[in-house]
């Protein structure tokens, strides 16, 4: 019993699962830090994508005003595609998700640290970016300011529906595709209020309504994606 | 307290089946304290499988897995905080050092260890100087004495190994066996998958799982 007390002295009893999730929290950031070239993918993927369709259609800013909030938004929703099939697919290839699974803390909190470090490591950086984006569809600054916030309420929903998906298919191959497929139309309410916002907002209505619902549905999904993610762990594991 | 002070691990009953092949059926076994369960078996014969059942990673079949007289599935987190897995894969992430991974596997299993005795666990495991390089440009070996290094750190009393002595030189076999031992003489419980006979006879019981 003698060891097990001097045990006891050199290792603090943790502050039990908040301690645990700061360490997925930061251990998820700290590898995004030390993989930048995986990380800046997304971001890079999506500036092309949106710098795409001004080359193509030329310089009608008409038309590009009317199409910029939805390119936008759809170049979001498949950058965070190609960001999500990593979220899982590592750690279960290197064992820890197996050591999450076996966490005395409840896995979807760890799903929930896990998603939130993914965001800001990808989403948020889209969000980031977009009003410099919004430049070249010719949108307003206050479309570009609405476009910014319809962005940061909607790319956390897109991660935590995502990581639905990604907890679905971890271990398969092929999963890449897969995703894309099952989160995709799971994703078209967010981009529908997303885009819709700064449509309105450029049609002089107002944008309440729109960013009311988006609100709601993250609280939603921070209450329920984080759980539907975690029993499709248990099951992809078994 | 008391029912950590005398732990007990039943099996009861399990059956895998995996496919349409049945693996095992019918096995029932209990570990008291300071016993040490060694799973032998061709491989394919199940042993993983038994191991991640135990842990409560995979659904048995049939039967149920005890841990203080209740199911593990049931009492998830208990038995989660007295328990250590080890698995093939080291779970080590490549871009960060064994010290930062040590330190998020304990973190992850309940204990916060502080940066003294982490070290020390890694010093131990043979780990000196290689405490700050990324996990990547370990060796074999190394990867696995960095994953065992966190069994000394934790107050977990049931270690679950799946073959631990793999890319093990002599010293660090040596080395892992002391750490087996003591946890034994400590009233912990030890599973281990392993195809040479472990050298502590007095307290094995044995398993063996034919195809």
């Amino acid at each position: 019993m003698n060891d097990l007390a001097q045990r006891m002295a050199t290792t603090a009893p943790g502050s039990g699962s908040w301690d645990a999730l700061r360490a997925v929290f930061q251990r998820d950031l700290r590898i995004a830090l030390r993989r930048r070239a995986d990380t800046g993918s997304a971001l890079v993927f999506f500036v092309i994508v949106v710098s795409l369709f001004p080359l193509g259609v030329g310089p009608q800013f008409e038309l590009l005003r009317r199409m910029g909030p939805g390119v936008v938004w759809v170049a979001a929703l498949l950058a965070s595609m190609l960001a999500l099939g990593r979220l899982f697919a590592d750690d279960h290839a290197d064992g820890t998700l197996e050591q999450m699974l076996l966490s005395p803390t409840p896995l979807a909190l760890l799903v929930l640290a896990k998603t939130a470090a993914h965001w800001l490591a990808s989403g948020l950086l889209l969000v980031l970016i977009s009003p410099l984006l919004a430049l070249q569809f010719d949108l307003g600054s206050q479309a570009a300011g609405v476009l910014f916030l319809s962005l940061l309420l909607g790319t956390p929903l897109l991660s935590l529906i995502g990581a639905i998906g990604a907890a679905l298919t971890v271990g398969l191959r092929g999963a890449g595709v897969l995703l894309s497929l099952l989160v995709l139309p799971l994703c078209a309410p967010v981009l529908i209020f997303g885009a819709g916002a700064v449509e309105s907002s450029i049609a002089g209505l107002g944008v309440g309504a729109h960013f009311s619902l988006l609100g709601a549905m993250l609280l939603l999904a921070l209450l329920l994606a984080p759980l539907a993610a975690a029993a499709a762990l248990r099951i992809a594991l078994e | 307290m008391t029912a950590a002070m005398n732990p007990s691990l039943e099996l009861r009953d399990l059956a895998c089946v995996r496919g349409r092949r049945s693996l095992f059926r019918g096995l029932s076994v209990r570990l008291g304290p300071g016993q040490l369960l060694r799973v032998s078996g061709a491989n394919g014969a199940g042993k993983t499988s038994l191991l991640r059942m135990l842990c409560g990673l995979l659904a048995p079949d049939q039967g149920q897995v005890l841990w203080q007289g209740q199911n593990v599935h049931r009492s998830r987190e208990e038995f989660h905080q007295q328990l250590i897995y080890l698995g093939h894969a080291a779970a080590l992430k490549d871009d960060l050092t064994p010290l930062e991974n040590l330190q998020v596997a304990a973190r992850l299993g309940g204990t916060a260890p502080n940066d003294a005795a982490a070290r020390q666990a890694l010093a131990d495991a043979g780990l000196r100087g290689r405490e700050h390089v990324p996990s990547r440009t370990l060796s074999q070996g190394q990867r696995r004495r960095a994953a065992l290094a966190r069994l000394p750190l934790g107050q977990a009393l049931l270690w679950v190994l799946d073959e631990p002595f793999n890319a093990l030189d002599t010293v660090a076999t040596a080395w892992l066996l002391g750490l087996i031992e003591t946890h034994l003489r400590r009233g912990g419980l030890v599973v281990l998958t392993s195809h040479q006979p472990v050298g502590l006879s007095d307290s094995v019981v044995q398993v063996n799982l034919a195809l």
